[in-house]
């Protein structure tokens, strides 16, 4: 559905994406991730044929972002950042108009906007003007603009962005299920969202792409899978020397709450320890409280992809 | 074309969804009306040669106002959609950045004429008021008319070029006004240089929108201004449809 083929965009000399390689396939949910300033808006601008790219090339359903602008053009239905629309316009009006200028049939134009009002929960705001909307609803009516014309892809640059975590929720399951029909390319910063609704994610950082994979790959393949919490009572032995001796564990930091010690145990990825520190505790006689495993997530991942200092 | 009729069509009602609009629009009557109660009050005391029309189209406060509506219609145009942003979504719909000009001119050029219909009135009253026509012929009215439409048109697409040069309105406002004000005056000059050649003054009359306006509102129809309006215009949408292209290489 995308094709990017070496993309280079500079601004006044200064490159904001460099060389970008990756494609999107038919009915992939993908997940855009970078530290602000990475590169994102100005691929997706890119893809949606707002600007053209420096060099490379880049393909939406076949048709070239810059080439064959119109034709790309139509196939993709691009929410922008922020959500710029029209403030003197009601909310029926506004789609009404944006359905026409995507060249949705005549007599369809009432059926579609209707359904996307209904999709997009706007049916209580329809004769509103939009200028009066709150940032929720705005970015509603961004997405059902994005919709409207039952595109292939949907390009959608932090859709959840100011949004209170109801309305993330909402705006999540809405994007699981348009994932059943259309292909969607989505940036964020909300970690946790895509490791739920992505099927695979792209790692961009200072215009680069560092990672592009599956989430539960990118999981497995980072240095440090997660870590281990153990809760207890030591009495006085040196718990923290004690523990960092078990293979595996990179090391452990240790807070204390009352007579309990709460031991922070970093591990190498691919490891469980939890049964060597049961065994350990038990020839101690260690009172335990609590011994969970936390599974790394994305934030991790992300963390050390783009930013190497903190480890 | 049905998305130009699309885009043309938000154009105007935009326009009546401002508060701009009315101000210009309110603006306008006062000075016009102004102006029209003027030259008939004037005409009582004493005997002139111009009708009540020509009088109307060739006074200082029509001029005045005249002048000072084209920035305030173009101003927003372009400049508007780029502070908002609201040109992102607009140019990733599938839409030529042509018809985007064109609606943008001609929801403009909309605007403009029917600012002018209440003057309509005045004449209809004067006729029914005083049992006499306001100008001695129909062609009188029709002459006045295109040239409104002609000037509308060339000064317009001057205020779309420097729309689509900022993304501030006032500095789109500014430059429009200072460039629209120095042609229209630019026929004045031969009065004031009186030591240039006749060819010279000859050039300049011929770019005199005043003495255009004189012409026309006589009922005399001359192609020569015509041309030049119709071909400025061209030039300038030409121009404004450049500038909006190259926006997307310096963004």
């Amino acid at each position: 559905m995308i094709k990017v083929e070496n993309l280079t965009k500079r601004y006044a000399g200064q490159p904001a994406i460099q060389d970008l390689n990756f494609e999107v396939g038919q009915g992939e949910i993908m997940g855009f991730l970078g530290p602000n300033g990475a590169g994102k808006t100005t691929t997706m601008r890119i893809l949606s044929s707002f600007m053209p790219p420096t060099s490379g090339r880049a393909t939406v359903a076949g048709f070239d972002v810059f080439e064959q602008s119109l034709q790309s053009r139509a196939h993709l239905g691009y929410m922008p950042e922020n959500v710029p629309l029209y403030n003197d316009m009601r909310v029926t009006e506004y789609l009404d108009y944006r359905a026409a200028l995507k060249a949705v049939p005549h007599r369809r134009i009432a059926e579609r906007v209707g359904d996307v009002k209904e999709l997009c929960g706007l049916k209580e705001v329809e004769k509103k003007v939009i200028g009066t909307l709150s940032k929720g609803y705005r970015q509603r009516v961004g997405l059902a603009d994005a919709l409207l014309h039952e595109p292939d892809l949907l390009i959608l640059d932090e859709p959840t962005i100011g949004l209170d975590p109801n309305q993330i929720r909402q705006v999540r399951e809405l994007i699981k299920n348009l994932g059943k029909q259309h292909t969607i390319l989505l940036s964020t910063h909300i970690l946790p969202e895509v490791e739920m609704t992505c099927s695979r994610v792209i790692i961009i950082h200072k215009g680069r792409i560092e990672a592009c994979d599956t989430p539960e790959n990118l999981l497995g393949k980072i240095r440090q899978a997660g870590g281990v919490v153990l809760e207890a009572k030591v009495g006085v032995d040196n718990g923290g020397e004690e523990l960092k001796k078990i293979s595996g564990v990179r090391d452990v930091t240790v807070d204390a709450d009352g007579d309990w010690k709460i031991f922070s145990l970093r591990v190498e990825s691919g490891t469980d320890v939890r049964e060597e520190i049961f065994r350990l505790a038990i020839d101690r006689h260690w009172t335990v409280r609590e011994l969970t495993q936390r599974r790394a997530t994305l934030e991790d991942v992300f963390v050390e992809l783009t930013h190497p200092d903190v480890v | 074309m049905r998305k130009f009729y699309t885009l043309l069509s938000r154009e105007v009602r935009s326009y009546f969804h401002s508060p701009i609009a009315y101000i210009v629009l309110i603006f306008f009557l006062i000075i016009s009306g102004i102006d029209f109660y003027f030259q008939v009050s004037f005409m009582n005391q004493r005997q002139v040669q111009y009708t009540v029309q020509e009088a109307f189209f060739n006074s200082v406060f029509f001029w005045f106002a005249f002048v000072l509506i084209f920035p305030l219609i173009t101003m927003r145009l372009f400049a508007e959609e780029f502070k908002l942003g609201t040109i992102e979504p607009l140019m990733t719909a599938p839409v030529r950045d042509g018809h985007v000009v064109l609606s943008k001119f001609f929801g403009a050029l909309v605007f403009y004429l029917v600012l002018w219909i209440p003057t309509l009135l005045y004449f209809a009253i004067f006729l029914k008021v005083t049992h006499q026509p306001a100008a001695h012929s129909a062609g009188a009215y029709f002459g006045s008319y295109l040239m409104l439409l002609l000037l509308g048109m060339f000064y317009l697409s001057i205020g779309c070029l420097t729309s689509v040069l900022t993304n501030n309105q006032i500095i789109a406002a500014i430059i429009s006004f200072c460039a629209i004000t120095l042609l229209f005056f630019l026929g004045l000059v031969q009065f004031v240089l009186l030591d240039v050649s006749s060819a010279t003054r000859d050039l300049l009359g011929y770019f005199s929108a005043i003495e255009h306006m004189g012409t026309f509102s006589r009922g005399v129809i001359d192609t020569r201004p015509i041309v030049l309006y119709v071909s400025m215009t061209i030039v300038m949408l030409a121009l404004t449809y450049q500038a909006f292209q190259s926006r997307k290489w310096r963004l």
